[in-house]
């Protein structure tokens, strides 16, 4: 068997354009190949990648490799699993880095298992050890509890990232990379599941994973009145979006597009507000990165204090609406 | 048609418990003995998946555990709310399994089963949170998955799923036998009714070793495993919050937004 050398970014795309996912990947292989003295690559697979390719050598990669095809342009296991594992077992990299994202979730497991090697989910930080040149890898555990580092001799080490753990390079369209059209055929009788219909939950205004400011509620809110009223008057005020833990999500009070969490979206905005929330670690997981969390809730025990830069202990009914009305005189100027 | 379903249920330590009881000792996670483990909340989702399958369609259910000295009353709650068959693969060897020799007993098991038309799983335990046993089982036994459903429902021999994605959900349709992984969404699993919990209590569960499944303790558990543990640790949280106080909850809530002017923040 070929030595397995160099780290392989599996790449998505977001409307034509390199994902942030896959530029914060790239920013994080980049460092990890150079450790190596290795090469980095970058695999994109749609109906048509275009410029999005040059984009990944602008952000870190030597290599692309673009496969195209019809087939391929709304994501499903069985036909996307035929690319993975072609070129995983073409291009025999040392590691395989995913994004820890709907596909990556999906697409990963099955690629692991299908070569027979290991695999680390939502990985937060990577190194190379310097003796046995393998990949550590630390992923948060236990709903966040705790944090634990693996390592595996099975090649390629198949690793997903969280979004918003790495930072992408400065983006350098000087670069100078190959761009390397490759052709997979498809097998369409391979592909069991069909997609019937894709139905979009369109959440009003700002995306979560974009708002600078987000005002989330949990539990406590009571029900899903508030999102709409209280909690939403505070975000509007600061140009900032609503988000909410996993219990309004499962209950119904909210799209599940609104949920922030371990399994729900992973934000990372300026200030991130929680609103009656008890500070759950699924719950941290997804907000965490956030650079101010500031905490309104009756129970001063509740952990997100823990989290939180500041606080204040009292029933959001009361303390939100007040800290509305003075934050709008205050804006006013 | 009568539906023939697993599913698969890992005992965990309770994630609902407080952050605090949650303590790392010899790279091991340790929970104080009066915090019961309970079935992994996901895990739940999935068996109440196949309980509504099983009211609307008929069927028959099987649950199936993997580990060591399992909590006989709150393994048995899959009987209790109306599995109809429970069986642990249990012993000292299925210890410490990761993803890989999880997902490879249990789908070994499911081949003894032998008849099966739907599995569910649910879309990822809460004590390693990895999400890869569910599509792990599926490639092992070369059946199509689905994940991270919300909604599950058979006619004419043909799941339909509803799948979530980022910004709402797919409708997928695939052909049986096909295994499901569950998210939330779909609901929290019903209670016992004491009926059932009586039924239960009296029903034993089948226990089967690495041997009554055809593999040699090194195929399972710790010595099966393809990642390797190299350090389990709780980061140390500098904790200091700021409480900003107020004669009144509506004079705190004032405050706050003064000091976040103070901060430079606004």
């Amino acid at each position: 068997m070929a030595e397995n050398k160099g780290i392989l970014v599996y790449g998505e795309l977001a409307g034509g354009k390199l994902a942030s996912i896959t530029t914060e990947l790239l920013g994080c292989g980049r460092k990890l190949a150079d450790d190596l003295k290795e090469d980095l690559s970058c695999l994109l697979v749609s109906d048509t990648v275009g410029e999005a390719s040059k984009e990944a050598i602008a952000f870190g990669a030597d290599r692309v490799y673009t496969v195209e095809d019809a087939s391929l342009k709304q994501y499903q296991a069985d036909s996307y699993m035929q690319v993975a594992e072609k070129l995983a077992k073409e291009l025999s990299p040392r590691a395989i880095l995913m994004g820890q994202t709907s596909i990556g979730r999906d697409l990963a497991p099955r690629l692991a298992f299908r070569l027979g090697v290991d695999l680390a989910t939502d990985c937060l930080e990577l190194s190379i050890d310097p003796e046995a040149k393998l990949l550590m890898r630390t992923r948060p555990v236990y709903g966040g509890n705790a944090q634990a580092t693996f390592s595996s001799e099975l090649m390629p080490q198949i690793t997903t990232v969280r979004t918003k753990a790495m930072s992408p390079m400065e983006r350098d369209d000087s670069r100078k990379g190959e761009v390397i059209p490759t052709k997979v055929e498809i097998d369409a009788s391979k592909i069991r599941t069909k997609i019937v219909e894709t139905i979009k939950e369109e959440v009003a205004g700002i995306k979560l994973e974009d708002a600078p400011v987000i005002v989330t509620g949990g539990r406590g809110v009571g029900g899903p009145e508030p999102f709409k009223t209280t909690l939403k008057e505070l975000a509007d005020i600061l140009h900032g979006a609503v988000g909410a833990t996993r219990p309004p999500a499962d209950n119904g009070w909210v799209p599940s597009a609104m949920h922030i969490g371990l399994t729900g979206k992973i934000v990372a905005p300026d200030i991130y507000i929680a609103v009656a929330v008890s500070g759950a670690s699924q719950h941290v997981a997804g907000c965490s990165g956030s650079k101010n969390i500031i905490a309104i809730n009756k129970d001063p025990e509740a952990n997100i204090f823990k989290e939180a830069k500041f606080g204040v202990v009292g029933k959001y009914e009361e303390v939100v609406p007040a800290f509305t009305n003075k934050l709008k005189e205050i804006l006013a100027g | 048609m009568p539906i023939n379903m697993i599913v698969c249920c890992k005992q965990v330590p309770d994630p609902e418990a407080p952050p605090a009881v949650f303590k790392v000792a010899g790279n091991k996670m340790t929970l104080p003995a009066d915090v019961k483990p309970v079935i992994s909340p996901y895990d739940e989702n999935a068996l109440e998946a196949a309980l509504r399958i099983k009211e609307k369609t008929g069927g028959k259910i099987t649950a199936l555990s993997l580990g060591n000295k399992l909590v006989r009353d709150v393994i048995k709650k899959s009987l209790a709310v109306g599995a109809d068959e429970l069986i642990l693969l249990e012993d000292e060897a299925f210890e410490e399994s990761d993803s890989w020799s999880t997902a490879y007993a249990l789908a070994t098991a499911i081949k003894k089963i032998g008849q099966y038309d739907l599995i569910f799983c649910g879309r990822q335990a809460a004590d390693w949170d990895a999400g890869q046993t569910g599509l792990g089982i599926a490639e092992i036994l070369g059946i199509p998955a689905v994940s991270v459903a919300r909604k599950v429902e058979v006619t004419d021999g043909k799941v339909r799923i509803e799948q979530v994605i980022p910004d709402g959900y797919e409708i997928v349709e695939v052909a049986l036998p096909t295994l499901i992984t569950v998210t939330s969404e779909l609901g929290d699993l019903r209670y016992a009714a004491l009926k059932g919990i009586m039924a239960a209590a009296k029903k034993q569960p089948t226990v089967w070793k690495p041997a009554d499944i055809g593999l040699e303790p090194s195929q399972v558990g710790a010595a099966g495993r393809h990642s390797k543990l190299n350090k389990l640790f709780q980061p140390v949280k500098e904790a200091k919050c700021e409480i900003i106080e107020g004669d009144s909850p509506e004079e705190a809530g004032a405050n706050l937004a003064v000091k976040l002017r103070e901060a430079k923040l606004l």
